[in-house]
């Protein structure tokens, strides 16, 4: 009989008992619930994973590189195509950037539908949320009920800009366009289906008690541990810590909405889950405001459509983005292209905490952990 | 002679079971993706032919006509015999399930005891596609339902001992016979409970479809097969449903006992009752964790089927009324699902209760300020 040699070398049904019998697991980038085309390599023991090592980068663009190469105006098409499915809040907080580096004032009606239009957005991708993370967990109906939602949510966005994706509707200093003539009544309808909607995907998954032995208590994070990871949005909410933009530093018109900072309690997947959830009531009561105080007026600025030479210097931003904090740092030498544009995208520093929340968790919690982190590829890879 | 004839006739009845099992496989795959599209505000399949009926069969030209890729990797012939092993075990346990009083290829004198020990050996197969397959997911995927079926097992085996302790019979006949007063439904409700809810587990039903979940193993053993290979998995799948549904019918709901209508017809009306629920349960419930899984087949369902076959053998040793059967059976039940869903929702309860409280103290501050 041959003597055992070193561990590394030996076979695993050689090895002694003690010593975890580790595999190595490729999820992704072809795997149906990663969310796009994000990879994983798992080291398994068994079912229990053991470490884990997220790759990025598979539809990485080079956008913010694109972005020097473009005039002001055309940046906002990029910006669509980052967070494709926070389309409206990502065009704001590059418009903002830009306004804020000209020193511009933007027209109260287009203030107004600019939030109108960010809060629906927000909705729209925490439907989507709720539905992939339904699947996640392996429950086919809840995506059903949370689309039709989302799709009335789009068919609004077309009425409004003309597309039901890329909108490319808000512009530097205001919209493209003014809102249809009967928005009054589009969003009135809207808001009646939107709620039950709302209510009807809460109501089928949130409570569920199969959902709740899959998500309560699986990867849980304090608030300490979540800051230093630099989580936001509703992930760092979901720890206990009430940290959201609108209130913390409003921006844009949000100081005069009457709304609250759902927070969570034990951080882990079902608070973010839950706080996801009620955010979606609270961005109802605000569309609700902001619709009974829609002023009339112009919706673009003075500056029109003229050529956009801010002057030189810099400007940073930070707005809630449905995923989290977004942060857009702009770097302007006074021609009409900027010099740099650096974007904190919100999945990517979420994404960061991936290995911190999966090591010791269960194969099956991999999905669940990564649908509660709410990932956008196109935001994380840019 | 007289072997010959019998040989032909066994033939001709296997040759007859196929058939029709392969009708009642179309028929479930109309029946689930239309029941699955109501449920989730669609209509399922409309296009091919009237309602669609046709679609099930489009679904099988289709998959018989694709091309059958073999991993290079694989263990080629334990990658061919799986399939065979999975469809044989599923089909075979058909010869003595009755649909009918004189309906059957043939009845045997311990045929419950025969359909579940051969309802197990389908575990082989999917190991095997697993390992053979050379595929990590598929081997997570065969392991898992090695695992799984074998603890589900338990529970089915116990209840239906439970049932013929109440029958005083293993004969599939005899046990409908046994139920032409009374449906064991109305004595042992716990029973049926236990019984249907392992049977999801045994036939890898949402909210136990651990071993082929598509969102972690991408279907587990299945990953790699395609083609009819796929097809073949797929059939006795849906055959192995359909057997669970028509035991749960035979042994909890009367069989083909009912007023007026052929047996036939009513065997076949429970059978789909059943399978209606379970594209029910699929269209309602997430899917659980396989540590989940095995605590509450091993820490619930376990113990609860020893106390379904306690309570039946004391009602039959002591020879007590039914009715104190039913209230034992029903008491289980009640106690069992109050603790289990008191302890499933308590830590969303926690929350919700702080959220509130934490929501009055803010109204309070905010009024007082005000």
């Amino acid at each position: 009989m041959l003597e055992p040699t070193t561990s590394a070398t030996t076979a695993p049904e050689t090895r002694a008992d003690s010593q975890p019998v580790e595999m190595l697991l490729n999820m992704g980038p072809q795997h149906p619930s990663t969310h796009g085309v994000f990879r994983m390599v798992l080291w398994v023991d068994g079912e229990k994973i053991v470490d884990v090592e997220p790759h990025i980068g598979y539809l990485h663009r080079g956008s913010e590189k694109l972005c020097e190469g473009e005039q002001y105006h055309q940046i906002v098409t990029l910006f669509d195509r980052m967070d494709y499915i926070g389309n409206f809040n990502n065009e704001l907080a590059y418009c903002m950037a830009v306004e804020k580096l000209i020193g511009l004032e933007v027209p109260e009606r287009a203030q107004y539908i600019r939030v109108i239009l960010c809060e629906l957005n927000r909705i729209a991708s925490h439907l989507l949320y709720v539905g992939t993370m339904g699947l996640d967990a392996g429950a086919m109906t809840p995506v059903m009920f949370s689309f039709r939602g989302r799709e009335r949510v789009q068919a609004l966005f077309e009425a409004v800009s003309g597309a039901r994706l890329m909108h490319n509707y808000f512009r530097i200093g205001g919209l493209k366009e003014d809102v249809p003539d009967n928005f009054r009544e589009l969003v009135a309808d809207l808001m009646l289906l939107l709620r039950a909607d709302v209510e009807q995907s809460d109501r089928i998954l949130t409570f569920n008690e199969i959902f709740l032995s899959r998500l309560k208590d699986v990867s849980p994070i304090n608030a300490d541990e979540a800051i230093a990871l630099g989580l936001t949005g509703p992930l760092l909410r979901a720890c206990g810590y009430e940290y959201d933009v609108r209130k913390a530093q409003p921006y844009s018109i949000y100081d005069r909405f009457d709304f609250e900072v759902p927070v969570g309690l034990d951080g882990d997947c079902w608070d973010r889950h839950w706080v996801r959830v009620q955010e979606m009531y609270q961005s109802l009561r605000i569309v609700e405001q902001a619709m009974a105080q829609l002023p009339d007026g112009p919706v673009a600025s003075t500056l029109g459509r003229r050529l956009i030479r801010p002057p030189a210097g810099e400007a940073y931003v930070r707005a809630e983005n449905p995923r989290g904090e977004i942060g857009v740092y702009l770097v302007s030498d006074g021609t009409d292209k900027p010099y740099r544009l650096k974007v904190r995208p919100p999945s990517f520093c979420n994404l960061s905490a991936l290995r911190r929340l999966l090591v010791d968790t269960w194969l099956a919690d991999s999905v669940v952990v990564l649908g509660s982190l709410d990932i956008v590829l196109g935001e994380v890879d840019r | 002679m007289n072997f010959l004839i019998d040989l032909g006739w066994s033939a001709l009845g296997l040759a007859v079971m196929f058939a029709v099992l392969s009708l009642v496989v179309l028929s479930m795959v109309w029946l689930e993706r239309k029941a699955l599209g109501r449920l989730q505000l669609r209509y399922g399949p409309t296009r091919t032919g009237p309602f669609g009926l046709l679609q099930p069969i489009a679904d099988a030209v289709k998959l018989i006509l694709k091309e059958d890729i073999v991993p290079n990797d694989s263990e080629k012939a334990i990658f061919w015999i799986a399939p065979v092993i999975v469809v044989v075990s599923a089909f075979i346990i058909w010869v003595t399930i009755p649909g009918g009083d004189d309906v059957f290829i043939k009845n045997l004198p311990l045929g419950l005891f025969y359909i579940i020990a051969f309802a197990v050996i389908g575990i082989l197969g999917l190991v095997l596609a697993g390992w053979g397959s050379a595929n990590k997911y598929g081997i997570m995927g065969g392991l898992r339902s090695a695992a799984q079926l074998i603890s589900y097992e338990i529970p089915v085996v116990l209840v239906a001992a439970a049932v013929a302790i109440l029958a005083q019979s293993l004969d599939m006949r005899e046990i409908v016979a046994a139920q032409s007063s009374y449906p064991y439904l109305v004595v042992l409700p716990l029973g049926l409970v236990i019984f249907f809810i392992a049977g999801l587990a045994e036939v890898g039903r949402t909210p136990f479809d651990i071993y082929h979940a598509e969102s972690e193993v991408v279907g587990g053993p299945f990953v790699e097969y395609s083609g009819a290979h796929w097809s073949v998995f797929f059939l006795a799948e849906y055959i192995n449903t359909f057997a669970i549904a028509a035991l749960t019918a035979l042994l909890f709901l009367g069989g083909w006992g009912g007023p007026a209508l052929p047996d036939v017809v009513w065997f076949l009306f429970k059978t789909y009752a059943v399978v209606l629920v379970v594209f029910w349960v699929r269209g309602t419930f997430p899917r659980l964790r396989i540590d989940q899984l095995m605590a509450f087949a091993w820490k619930v369902m376990v113990p609860l089927s020893f106390y379904t076959v306690i309570i039946a053998a004391v009602y039959r040793f002591y020879a007590l009324p039914w009715w104190s059967l039913t209230l034992m059976s029903l008491a289980g039940l009640a106690v069992a699902g109050w603790i289990i869903y008191r302890r499933m929702t308590a830590p969303a309860r926690r929350v919700v209760q702080i959220q509130e409280r934490l929501a009055a103290q803010r109204n309070a501050a905010a009024s007082s300020r005000t």
